[in-house]
């Protein structure tokens, strides 16, 4: 389209620019929800997976359940202990381990207080630790360290505490390195403070925990080799959930358990949850595509209508126009370039606007410190670009109908109409 | 340059079929200055809308400069007019929101020729019309007798061979009328043939040759 070409349209749409801007404010509109909603359902998303935090995508956790079938003399319903050398012979079978990290668990959610240090007291996760869940579960080590090898060998009464659990058991400013602090009245040097690296609840869950070296926390409960649960990563590459399914069968055979039973254990993995995200945003986006996208219909609909409002008020102008020598091809041009450029601008004025308010919502966040499972919405450039796309296809098509109106009438008829 | 023999044109009218054109023959020559009189309903301006390839005949034959005119598609009879026609109507229909100089250059926007070499042949015109100082004016802001100038600029600014006027004077005073009709017959004086469609008498005998129509035939020519 050449200069002189669009500064022909441009003549014609000053005309009415009252009704030229009234109708770009529907299709500005419809491309400003669809950035907005977009950016949304991206904001939603971004949130609920910064509440995941970086654990390993490759990580799960396996713990024992009731048998639910008869088996080698065994009754279903046998409630059966996993131990310290079930892990041991797990990690020596399966090369495919990358890391196994065998926990216990005592306290917590709605318990009594367990904790103490001087006059304060707190109710806390107890758990018991090996070094290796930090590189299944990452935290911040913000003071001191995590519990370490040397301390599951020798048993320890040490602890790495939550951050939650260092305000709330030390006045501000204490250093609570070395310090003893009573776990349900035993006696627990602190060597380290952790905080999470997740969001929301489960960044709290983190925060309000104690984590002890297992062997020790084993003896000092009276737990002798048992553990709860463990969790566990697969070497790089190597899927998660078929590891777990080798590991369960193992177990099976260890503990005489029917290969077939479903029920004997409980696991999860990073690999499902983050499959479940994905796709419930992956609706989500469509979902907020799809109606962004209607309204953008919407709007250009109505520019449709004001073009064919508009070209019946042109008849005789463009009669005139044909009796001077335009060819009917060049009137359904310019009708055609008219409706796109009103509906290019206003798109390019809805996308302006969309994304401005994006960016601003984006720095009020980041203002706001944590703000829950809302943050950084973003649009991405392939949505701006594909619904650019349908709106420039879209504005050539409702074009069209006006544009075909316009030739209609004769030259001769159009320039008859006073 | 013209010439037609044995048209026909019929228009459907709510299941009646009312013949217009019951057929005319006429041949004008190259540079005449002819009028065409008729009583409204006489098929005057009929003859002069298919003249202008605006509209199509039933029967006969239309030749415009050796060119047979019949059954053209838009696109070929917008080519045609723009090449040989320009058009003065009664009511200037000059383009309300266009200066007098982009009206004039209109024709030539459509024949692709650039903006500044539009607006230099369009200057031209105007200053031979004596309108070069309203250049940039609005119709909205011109006497009836200066939009109909503007229009005569406008038909012939892609140097037509036939000028074709309908009722050119029919909204002007009578001072104006002459004005512009002197007007016309200096283009006419460069050339042109030019063909003015009246009902006024004093306007068709100003004119070489008065070519009158009454119920769809020509009484004398």
């Amino acid at each position: 389209m050449d200069k002189d070409v669009l500064k022909e349209i441009v003549s014609v749409l000053v005309q009415n620019p009252m009704r030229t801007i009234l109708s770009m404010i529907g299709v500005a509109w419809g491309i400003f929800m669809l950035v907005i909603m977009m950016a949304a359902s991206s904001g939603l998303e971004n949130g609920v997976k910064a509440d995941i935090g970086n654990r390993a995508v490759n990580s799960g956790g396996v713990w024992s359940m009731f048998t639910s079938i008869p088996y080698k003399g065994f009754k279903k319903g046998r409630r059966f202990e996993m131990d310290m050398d079930d892990i041991q012979f797990l990690e020596e079978s399966i090369q495919e381990i990358d890391v196994i990290s065998p926990r216990c668990q005592a306290g917590g959610w709605q318990g009594g207080n367990n904790a103490t240090y001087d006059n304060n007291t707190g109710s806390f996760n107890i758990y018991g630790e090996t070094p290796g869940l930090v590189k299944i579960q990452p935290m911040n080590i913000t003071q001191g360290r995590f519990i370490n090898a040397a301390d599951i060998k020798d048993e320890r009464k040490v602890c790495s505490i939550g951050k939650k659990v260092f305000t709330t058991l030390f006045v501000k400013g204490e250093n609570p390195i070395g310090k003893y602090i009573q776990i349900n009245n035993v006696n627990v040097q602190v060597v380290g403070v952790i905080a999470s690296m997740k969001e929301g609840d489960d960044s709290a869950e983190e925060n309000e925990s104690i984590f002890m070296p297992i062997t020790a926390f084993q003896r000092t409960f009276n737990y002798g080799k048992a553990i709860g649960w463990f969790s566990v990563k697969s070497v790089d590459g190597y899927p998660i959930s078929e590891l777990q399914e080798r590991i369960k069968a193992k177990l099976k055979i260890r503990k005489s358990i029917h290969p077939a039973d479903q029920r004997a254990f409980g696991s999860w993995n990073m690999e499902e949850e983050l499959a479940d995200v994905n796709n419930l945003f992956a609706s989500l986006k469509f979902i907020s595509f799809s109606v962004g996208i209607l309204a953008l219909f919407a709007g250009i609909i109505g520019i449709g209508n004001i073009m064919l409002v508009s070209v019946t008020e042109r008849t005789k102008e463009i009669g005139i126009r044909r009796a001077l020598g335009a060819a009917p091809s060049v009137i359904i041009k310019q009708i055609i370039s008219e409706t796109l450029l009103i509906t290019i601008v206003a798109g390019l004025l809805g996308i302006f606007f969309g994304v401005l308010v994006v960016e601003l919502l984006n720095n009020a966040l980041a203002g706001m410190g944590d703000s829950g499972s809302f943050r950084n919405p973003t649009v991405s450039f392939n949505v701006v670009f594909s619904s650019f796309l349908i709106l420039i296809v879209a504005g050539v098509f409702t074009g069209l109908l006006p544009a075909y109106s316009a030739v209609r009438v004769k030259p001769i008829d159009a320039l008859r109409k006073e | 340059m013209i010439l037609l023999e044995n048209i026909t044109k019929s228009y459907e009218t709510g299941g009646n079929s009312m013949q217009v054109l019951k057929g005319i023959d006429l041949n004008i020559k190259s540079g005449e200055l002819v009028s065409i009189m008729g009583s409204s309903g006489s098929g005057k301006s009929t003859l002069l809308n298919i003249l202008g390839m605006l509209d199509n005949y039933d029967v006969g034959s239309y030749t415009l400069d050796g060119k047979l005119i019949k059954d053209l598609s838009e696109k070929k009879a917008a080519i045609y007019r723009s090449q040989f026609l320009g058009f003065v109507f009664q009511s200037f229909n000059l383009i309300n929101f266009k200066t007098a100089w982009e009206n004039v250059s209109l024709p030539l926007y459509y024949q692709k020729v650039p903006r500044s070499k539009r607006k230099e042949l369009a200057l031209q015109r105007l200053e031979e019309v004596g309108l070069l100082d309203w250049a940039e004016h609005l119709p909205s802001e011109m006497s009836g007798g200066q939009k109909q100038r503007v229009a005569i600029a406008r038909a012939l600014i892609a140097d037509p061979k036939v000028i074709l006027a309908d009722e050119p004077t029919g909204a002007l005073d009578s001072v104006t009328s002459m004005e512009v009709l002197d007007l016309l017959k200096k283009v006419n004086a460069t050339g042109k043939t030019v063909i003015i469609v009246t009902h006024e008498n004093e306007i068709a005998a100003e004119t070489e040759r008065i070519i009158r129509l009454k119920d769809g035939r020509i009484i004398s020519s």
